[in-house]
């Protein structure tokens, strides 16, 4: 502690598990408009990655209310949120948000792109697993060329009403934090929007690590035009997210404000490691570099490389870029209770490691997803395995 | 008296020799002077007697009649913190020193103009006298609560309504309810709210609103020595409260967020946030 708090600030309110909340929102978010690009917008190369980006989104969306529940004094009561929701709050509104994404968006979309294959496995499949693909295909079966076309048509629809709901998702999150007047840390209007370019940047990074991690375990090759076109994007929208948070800081720099001091105090000593180091230099400015050099986001690439070369570079830079979004996430949530409302002193925070709200749940949360993703993939392959469906196309 | 001869340490005829005094004893002194102080203060309340024992007060008690507040003057705190203990024992708050409805601060401004701030133990044990380096220019104690704001913040955010303002002015939590989200510890500009350690609910100042319905004014209030804190209704009726903001320039703290506090500070200085 430094300098003078309110006796009530000594304790922090928002612990790790919330630091997770935005940062795995974030993921299920920038997953599904990776996926949406492809679908609406039409661009080939990142096909591959298509569905792979939708159940990664899924896994993820799973898993999100988890550290909030866990988080809660009393999570047996949550359900009052849906019950007796005070609509003047923010916070109220996540469980209708997330309810629609998950129900509407996600599951919708994904199993009309799936109910095909569903159904031709659910034909080839013995034992359990034919029902399980029979019951997933909810008992529509048809694979008549109308109703092919329809799936499509649908599918496509879904992404198109998917974009603004992802939007929604995760600037929501950017709300909750943004409009706590109270904060001066938090409260902007370009906090939402910071939130949601920094999800797509992270969601991106995300799909392109699982791809190119998940080709070495099949031992197949990877799509190179389609990496290439991954890290293109990943430049392009790490671009506009720091140009965003960049007009936010040189906004509250020019405008000066009271609590100007006891924040730049915070940055220079608390938050000096997890901003300075981990979010500008190590997250976003080396993984720039790399992108811009060996990308064709600039003019081809500057320096081509190997192939070889490129794939090590993106994995590299995507894993940097993934350690940085959760510095943001981290600077937000933990730096906006640093300093007092006092504006006078600032106070620490210690992660505890066991415990409810400790380091270790925050390991099994994050490493939940991807158990979830790996069961997923096992059940609705991303990837097309030709071998048997031609078999069974050509039937 | 000006505010420079204030004097800058606490007065020597505190009752309690050291801050490590014997908590408990303390807390049973000060309840002794809370009883002893009640119908003292209830007549200088002007509180029709009645009103103050009546055994059945709640069922006669309307709330959309009343509209309550506080003012404090800053002048007359002389920080010896008996406001913090009695509310801590009237309200069953943890006895650590990080869990506080009330608290009273300390501004020490030196000869340069450099403002230190504290508040050991929240003031609950008095003040030792400042570590000064350079001459002191100035110092106050500043007791801060929850303002029960008309517009508060902490309302608009919780989840599921179990923090709400009542008619008579009042911010309070259904702890039957709160779902322990803490999203209105985050949104008070003030730090008034805290987390109960065992309760898992978020807490507060309820201005001792199980004393208000029976007609009593909050403990604070009653067992401050010098009448620092001033109870009572803030919208025209003969309460000292609407004399006190009558009789002097009030303000409140933070105005720019637009919370529209109802305690009301006189003497109050630009430097407390
Ligand atoms: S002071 Fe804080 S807790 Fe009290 S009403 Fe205002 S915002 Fe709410
Ligand atoms: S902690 Fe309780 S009172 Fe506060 S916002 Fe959450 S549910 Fe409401």
């Amino acid at each position: 502690m430094q300098g003078y708090i309110y006796p009530n600030e000594f304790e922090l309110q928002w612990s790790l598990l919330i630091v997770l909340y935005p940062y795995i929102t974030g993921l299920v978010a920038g997953a599904f408009i990776l996926a949406s690009l492809e679908r609406v917008f039409n661009v080939k190369e990142v096909q591959p990655t298509y569905r792979l980006a939708l159940l990664t989104a899924l896994a993820f969306l799973l898993v999100a209310p988890l550290p909030l529940q866990a988080h809660l004094g009393h999570p047996e009561r949550s359900y009052e949120i849906f019950l007796t929701p005070n609509r003047k709050s923010a916070m109220a509104m996540f469980g209708f948000v997330y309810a629609w994404y998950l129900t509407v968006v996600l599951l919708l979309e994904i199993w009309f792109e799936y109910r095909k294959d569903m159904v031709l496995w659910a034909r080839e499949a013995v034992g359990w697993r034919r029902w399980l693909y029979y019951g997933l295909t909810l008992g529509a079966t048809d694979l008549s060329d109308p109703s092919l076309k329809f799936d499509d048509a649908a599918g496509r629809w879904i992404t198109v009403i998917g974009i603004p709901s992802a939007f929604l998702l995760h600037g929501y999150v950017g709300f909750i934090f943004g409009s706590v007047k109270a904060n001066p840390w938090w409260s902007s209007v370009l906090m939402p929007v910071v939130f949601l370019f920094s999800a797509i940047v992270s969601g991106i990074a995300l799909v392109l690590i699982l791809y190119v991690v998940i080709s070495l375990f099949r031992s197949r090759p990877v799509d190179m035009r389609c990496l290439d076109k991954l890290a293109s994007f990943l430049f392009y929208a790490m671009i506009v997210d720091v140009s965003l948070e960049m007009l936010d800081f040189v906004h509250r720099l020019y405008e000066s404000e009271e609590s100007i001091d006891i924040l730049s105090q915070m940055i220079e000593s608390r938050l000096f490691i997890s901003l300075i180091v981990l979010q500008l230099v190590l997250g976003t400015l080396i993984p720039l570099g790399f992108l811009g050099v060996f990308s064709p986001a600039l003019h081809r690439g500057l320096a081509r490389g190997s192939d070889e070369l490129r794939r090590l570079i993106y994995l590299m830079s995507a894993v940097l870029v993934e350690i940085g979004i959760f510095s943001i996430r981290w600077n937000v949530v933990i730096g906006g209770q640093l300093f007092s409302k006092s504006l006078r002193g600032l106070t620490v925070y210690k992660v505890e490691l066991l415990g409810l709200e400790g380091l270790a749940t925050t390991l099994v949360l994050l490493a939940l997803p991807f158990v979830i993703l790996w069961v997923l993939v096992k059940v609705l392959p991303p990837w097309e395995e030709p071998a048997g469906l031609r078999r069974l196309d050509g039937v | 008296m000006t505010r420079d001869e204030e004097p800058s340490v606490a007065p020597a005829d505190d009752p309690r020799p050291t801050p490590a005094v014997d908590r408990r004893r303390f807390v049973e002194d000060a309840l002794k002077a809370c009883a002893a102080g009640c119908p003292l203060i209830l007549a200088v309340m002007r509180l029709p007697a009645a009103a103050a024992q009546r055994p059945a007060g709640e069922a006669a008690y309307d709330p959309a009649e009343h509209l309550y507040g506080m003012g404090i003057d800053i002048q007359k705190c002389i920080g010896c913190g008996r406001c913090v203990a009695a509310c801590k024992a009237e309200n069953d708050v943890p006895l650590d020193g990080y869990h506080f409805n009330t608290w009273v601060e300390r501004y020490v401004i030196d000869e340069d103009g450099d403002v230190t701030v504290d508040s050991p133990n929240g003031g609950f044990d008095g003040f030792p006298p400042p570590a000064a380096e350079s001459e002191i220019r100035r110092t106050f104690f500043v007791p801060k609560l929850c303002n029960h704001c008309a517009n508060p913040p902490c309302v608009q955010v919780c989840p599921v309504g179990a923090t709400f303002s009542t008619p008579d002015g009042v911010v309070l939590v259904d702890e039957q309810y709160c779902i322990g989200c803490r999203y209105c510890i985050q949104a008070c500009p003030y730090g008034a709210r805290w987390f109960h350690p065992t309760k898992h609910v978020a807490a507060k100042c309820t201005l001792c609103y199980h004393r208000l319905v029976k007609g009593l004014v909050p403990a604070c209030v009653e067992v401050c020595p010098t009448g620092a804190r001033i109870f009572g209704e803030v919208e025209q009726r003969p309460t000292p409260l609407a004399r006190f903001m009558r009789m002097n320039d009030v303000q409140v703290l933070k105005p720019h967020l637009n919370t529209r506090p109802k305690v009301y500070y006189a003497n109050l200085d630009g430097e407390v946030r």
